[in-house]
């Protein structure tokens, strides 16, 4: 009598096909538990393989078998294997040559139009702060808080103003003094690019604000005859750090204009391309800003020939424009 | 005949509304469970507590370096720059690896996946992260400021904190429980749980034992799918009243006599019951007849 059940297929379905799940699921466990490169070359032939054939295991039991935890077993297994196979990634070493190659320049290529208003923005906030204080010099109190003029304001002599620009620091300590411009710098520029996302405006005024900032330091050593000194000073490390913090602007303003104008794509597909597109320029910036605490924090100390400081700063603005404009133009 | 929970599917509608589809490019949709905002939640605190205990263990490390070497430079410089990686980079490193998830994630059994089921880059995940920036880091600096400032600026501070809990609460207020993050690197959290298959009822089970039951086909069109997973449910957890229990109750909705009290009776009972009307229901799948529950009068 029981020869004659006709569900034949259906009992031995389960059974017929375990092993395979079991072998995945061991696969899998290597995989996520140990490294990939744990697997054998016959591994890597089966996986696939498994893959698939767990995978059409679930669309039959979910037509024709009403073993719940079977099924939920099996979805949960081919989820994991499709992670796995198509969710697989370079390997580390390959991903941050790819970065230098042409991640980078690539990325920081498709932000250029925000670069050019964030630098725009940012020159022209210099200048309205120049000429604020140039106009009236009780402005400089009000748009530098003292504790960053230290001493440098408009009623400082010359020889002041000259000794801050060219004397050797008293202490030894030029290490410190590098980390923390370097950490201090990065921190603000990430902060510059996550303010992107609500719509760039705490973004602009972060960099207007910077702008100002300079713009009335240059009226205090200007007024004093020194403002080619203060430019060799400041341009020795400030090509790579105010290059790298426009970028960190630009490429926060990138995701708040693709939140608020998506154009043709829908506002996630927009906002998700901005974002990963602006992260890869924000590695740099760090990248960039570590190099800019170096030579802020021993070269400018270090050298006090403003030809030398101007050389240097030329040359590192040089090396990063043409990196930025012809590395890898045609991957 | 109304049957609302056929309507809806099998499952509960907190599930439902947490379930996203993704289909493979071999055509079979697998379906994807969000996190709840909860579990995203305790994920955090428990890798904030991490970095916490980190943090004073760099601490701790550095004024020991100090104290015996005597010289304020490298201690300090280490502890800079610890600091620095661990608070832009520590969701970042993690999430970079096969699991996708940071130690919180993983207690809580989440990834992080692309949302469009593709390859998660490290554009994605550095931009998820960075984001945190202003989701925890700049709320965490206008509460210190609150607190230490004077009393205008304490006002300053607190609209600041308003403004800020915008984007910390952000997942609270979308369907996909996104984040700023995940907002702007395309990605989501899902749950990753990894049921383990239960042992075959069928297979354990003895033909002629059912067969000695005799049940009419009558009584096996009583439930439908829905129950009979449900019976599944009980037959594993093996527990004895509810045995005896769900065995007293498909009895009298059958109709048979109880034998009842027995838990070995009623267990071979509802062990043939069980094998009898998934093999009587999973014929008439084959014909592409699925009664999804007991209402469910179309099967």
């Amino acid at each position: 009598m029981s020869t004659a059940t006709p569900a034949f297929g259906v009992r031995h379905f389960r059974a017929e096909r375990e092993a395979d799940w079991q072998r995945l699921e061991a696969l899998l466990d290597l995989v996520e538990k140990k490294s990939p490169k744990r697997l054998t070359n016959e591994d890597l032939v089966e996986l696939p393989r498994l893959y698939r054939a767990t995978l059409s295991a679930l669309s039959i039991a979910r037509e024709t078998s009403l073993d719940a935890s079977m099924t939920a077993y099996l979805e949960s297994l081919s989820t994991r294997a499709y992670f796995i196979l198509y969710g697989c990634r370079e390997p580390l070493w390959r991903q941050i040559g790819g970065f230098f190659t042409h991640g980078w320049p690539a990325a920081v290529r498709g932000i250029f139009g925000e670069t050019l208003l964030i630098a725009a923005l940012f020159f022209a906030s210099g200048l309205a702060g120049y000429f604020l204080v140039v106009s009236d010099p009780a402005w400089f109190n009000a748009l530098v808080p003292g504790e960053m003029a230290n001493g440098r304001d408009m009623n400082a002599t010359a020889d002041f103003l000259r000794k801050s620009i060219y004397d050797a620091p008293e202490k030894d300590g030029l290490e410190i003094f590098a980390t923390v411009l370097f950490t201090h710098n990065s921190q603000v520029s990430i902060m510059a690019f996550a303010l992107g996302f609500a719509f760039a405006v705490p973004t602009f005024f972060l960099i207007a604000s910077n702008g100002v900032l300079l713009g009335a330091m240059y009226a205090a050593f200007m007024s004093k005859g020194l403002g080619f000194g203060f430019t060799g000073w400041l341009l020795i490390h400030g090509s790579t750090e105010l290059l790298a913090i426009l970028l960190a602007g630009a490429a926060g303003l990138h995701i708040g204009r693709a939140v608020a104008f998506p154009g043709q794509r829908t506002r996630m597909a927009a906002a998700g391309e901005a974002g990963r597109r602006g992260a890869l320029v924000m590695i740099g910036v760090v990248i960039m800003l570590l190099v800019a605490g170096l030579l802020e924090g021993f070269a400018r100390q270090l050298i006090t020939d403003d030809f030398a400081r101007y050389a240097i700063a030329a040359t590192m603005f040089a090396i990063w424009t043409v990196y930025f404009s012809i590395a890898n133009r045609h991957a | 005949m109304p049957n609302p929970p056929a309507a809806k599917g099998l499952k509960p509608d907190y599930v439902v509304r947490r379930t996203r589809e993704l289909v493979t490019p071999e055509g079979v949709t697998l379906h994807l469970r969000l996190a709840s905002a909860g579990s995203r939640a305790g994920a955090f605190t428990i890798d904030a507590l991490i970095m916490l205990v980190t943090l004073i263990a760099l601490t701790v490390g550095s004024i020991m370096l100090l104290g015996s070497i005597g010289h304020a430079s490298a201690p300090l410089m280490i502890w800079l720059l610890g600091f620095f990686l661990l608070r832009n980079f520590y969701f970042t490193l993690f999430e970079s690896g096969t699991r996708a998830a940071t130690p919180g994630k993983r207690a809580l059994k989440l990834r992080v996946v692309a949302r469009d089921g593709g390859r998660l880059t490290g554009g994605a995940i550095l931009a998820r992260n960075l984001m945190r920036e202003v989701e925890v880091f700049l709320p965490l600096i206008f509460l210190i400021t609150a607190q230490a400032q004077g009393f205008s600026n304490r006002w300053l501070s607190l609209i600041g904190l308003g403004w800020t809990a915008i984007f910390v609460f952000m997942p609270l207020f979308n369907r996909d429980r996104l984040r700023a993050g995940d907002l702007i690197a395309g990605t989501w959290v899902v749950e990753n749980e990894r049921p383990k298959i239960a042992p075959d009822l069928l297979a354990a089970n003895d033909r002629d034992a059912t067969d000695a039951y005799a049940f009419t086909p009558g009584e096996l069109e009583i439930y439908g799918q829905f129950e009979i997973q449900r019976l599944e449910d009980v037959l594993h957890r093996n527990d004895p009243d509810t045995l005896i229990t769900v065995a007293g109750v498909i009895r009298r909705k059958i109709g048979r006599s109880d034998e009842g009290g027995n838990w070995n009776h009623d267990r071979a009972f509802l062990e043939a019951y069980y094998a009898a009307t998934r093999l009587h229901l999973e014929r008439r799948l084959l014909f592409g007849q699925r009664k999804r529950d007991k209402f469910d009068s179309a099967g």
